[in-house]
């Protein structure tokens, strides 16, 4: 069964007399026990799907179903099976870490004696024991990430929203809560995540969708994606100024080996085949048409390329935004 | 029903928690009330006998209504949590949990309300010491009919904080609602000595209704029609005011 499935799901929003179409239309199905990662630009509708999908917001269109449950019809019954933890995590800062567990655990109807043992329950397994005590506002940016991790798997959800979860953590704190997240599914629990790294995407997750404009442009494992993109990626740091693209497109475009060029802000992107044979000819073309080349780099297809492909800008633009 | 009194609780137990971390708000809230009885209620005195100043003395004519003006303006600036709530996130989270809506606001405001009993009971104390003579039955009345009070004003102030999700933004507008409601209302100075045209205004202000039910209330005159005019406005209105305070938290977002 499909924990998240949606059809044309679509979100306008309406501000005074312009209508910004935020999401156009998104098919996602999320099966059940993985981890499903949900990538895009900024402003490519990612939050706002999954703000749909925690019912925090009314979709405008389309249908969706989130662990088997109407969207828009039973959204009481969703809040049930799902545990989110958006991006700013939600603990009261002003209480402690067990305070807010204890308190989201009886919101979702266990006894006092219930909610106190699953919290010390958790508070052990996420190594939460020196600081569970404390006022959360005291605490830094890794201890607050696994405290809203915890807060989100109070109730035993069936299935984890996860918005960025990771951004702004130091490494040591990031390889904690992916283990943390492998931990879970390993017992069941499937995962719908966010990010911006792509080492995060390419071997936390079993599968990516990627979104941008409001619709998703690719949907499948990251080797899948990878696999998209065949052969092998030359880019070319070039001064883009003169009409140098042009000049190299008409140079390169008949060869038999490209398969695909893209323009970057500062040079060209070549897809081709046996990279490593092809390139000595390609500085030979380009060295004869008086091309001046400042950087030359070979590399197999990542998902940083896949994304760049597929949305036409690079995820580490977007992580400096 | 049992869920909402028990999410109610849950919230409520929460929010005290973290109201008495910063024991600062009994103080704050209750400073202006202890000036205006310090400092302005003597000045009444001399007015007692003027022709049109309601009977009673001066503490019993003062001291109800500066109880409906803590009702009004302490309650007001409650919606000031729940902006650095949606801030953090709080309220998102709490909208993914299945808890009432209703029941969250309640349980948030209810801090809000024992705020204001505690203030009411401090200044009960220091209006006794000063001259206040109240009748037990009518005040105990009165502090309900403040309670009421509190909760229309409460909630207001969380749907507006809730909508404009700003701190300064919500202080302008409490004190352009709260203020000509208050001078129009006869707290400071009794509406029998306003001239015809505010008094034809102040018929359009329900707190007026409240300020004479209260003042019928310390002198013991529990049936008197300002009464029931007060408590019947202020239920009417605190009944539309948590309708719109949960409509409004049920679409919350920063």
């Amino acid at each position: 069964m499909a924990m998240i499935e949606t059809h044309k799901l679509t979100k306008t929003f309406k501000a005074r007399k312009n209508t910004v179409e935020a999401v156009r239309g998104v098919d996602l199905e999320v099966r059940e026990n993985e981890i499903f990662g949900f990538m895009g630009p900024n402003g490519a509708g990612k939050t706002t799907t999954m703000r749909m999908l925690s019912t925090l917001l009314d979709p405008t269109g389309g249908q969706a179903t989130v662990c088997g449950y109407d969207l828009r019809r039973e959204s009481e019954k969703i809040r049930k099976q799902i545990g989110y933890v958006g991006q700013k995590g939600g603990a009261e800062p002003k209480e402690t870490g067990r305070e807010n567990l204890v308190l989201q655990g009886r919101l979702y109807g266990m006894s006092k004696a219930e909610a106190d043992k699953r919290a010390s329950e958790l508070i052990s397994r996420l190594d939460l024991d020196t600081f569970a005590d404390r006022l959360i506002k005291t605490y830094s940016g890794g201890q607050r990430r696994r405290l809203d991790i915890a807060m989100g798997m109070m109730h035993r959800p069936r299935l984890l929203i996860l918005d960025e979860p990771t951004t702004g953590l130091d490494p040591q704190s990031r390889a904690r809560i992916w283990d943390e997240v492998r931990r879970l599914r390993a017992e069941g629990m499937t995962i719908f995540l966010t990010t911006h790294y792509m080492d995060e995407a390419d071997s936390l997750c079993d599968r990516l969708a990627i979104i941008d404009n409001g619709k998703i442009v690719g949907e499948d494992t990251p080797n899948a994606l990878k696999q998209q993109i065949a052969g092998d990626i030359i880019t070319l740091g070039l001064n883009m100024q003169n009409g140098t693209g042009a000049k190299v497109k008409e140079t390169l475009g008949a060869q038999p080996f490209l398969r695909e060029l893209q323009e970057t802000d500062n040079g060209l992107q070549l897809y081709v085949e046996r990279g490593e044979e092809v390139l000595p000819d390609v500085l030979r073309l380009l060295d004869h048409n008086g091309t001046r080349i400042r950087t030359v780099t070979l590399a197999r297809p990542t998902l940083e390329d896949v994304f760049l492909r597929l949305t036409g800008r690079s995820l580490r633009e977007e992580q400096s935004a | 029903m049992f869920k909402i009194v028990r999410d109610s609780w849950l919230i409520f137990g929460s929010a005290l928690r973290t109201h008495l971390r910063e024991p600062a708000w009994v103080f704050f809230g209750l400073f202006q009330p202890v000036c205006y009885m310090l400092l302005f209620a003597p000045l009444l005195k001399n007015l007692v006998g003027v022709p049109g100043f309601p009977t009673g003395g001066a503490y019993n004519v003062f001291t109800p209504g500066l109880m409906m003006m803590m009702a009004i303006f302490g309650t007001g600036f409650a919606g000031f949590a729940v902006i650095g709530q949606l801030r953090e996130g709080v309220i998102e989270r709490l909208r993914v949990t299945p808890v009432s809506r209703l029941a969250m606001m309640i349980g948030m405001i209810s801090v809000a309300l024992l705020t204001l009993l505690v203030q009411t009971l401090l200044l009960l104390v220091l209006g006794l010491i000063l001259g206040f003579r109240p009748d037990a039955a009518g005040m105990i009345l009165l502090i309900l009919l403040e309670l009421v009070g509190g909760l229309v004003m409460a909630s207001c102030s969380y749907a507006v904080a809730l909508a404009l999700k700003d701190e300064g933004s919500l202080a302008a507008a409490v004190n352009l609602v709260a203020l000509p409601l208050l001078l129009l209302s006869g707290i400071m100075l009794p509406l029998s000595l306003a001239p015809d045209i505010l008094k034809n205004i102040a018929k359009a202000n329900p707190l007026a209704y409240a300020v004479d039910g209260s003042r019928a209330l310390v002198n013991g005159h529990l049936g008197d029609v300002a009464v029931y005019q007060g408590f019947i406005i202020f239920a009417v209105l605190a009944v539309l005011a948590l309708y719109w305070v949960t409509s409004a938290v049920r679409k919350a977002a920063m």
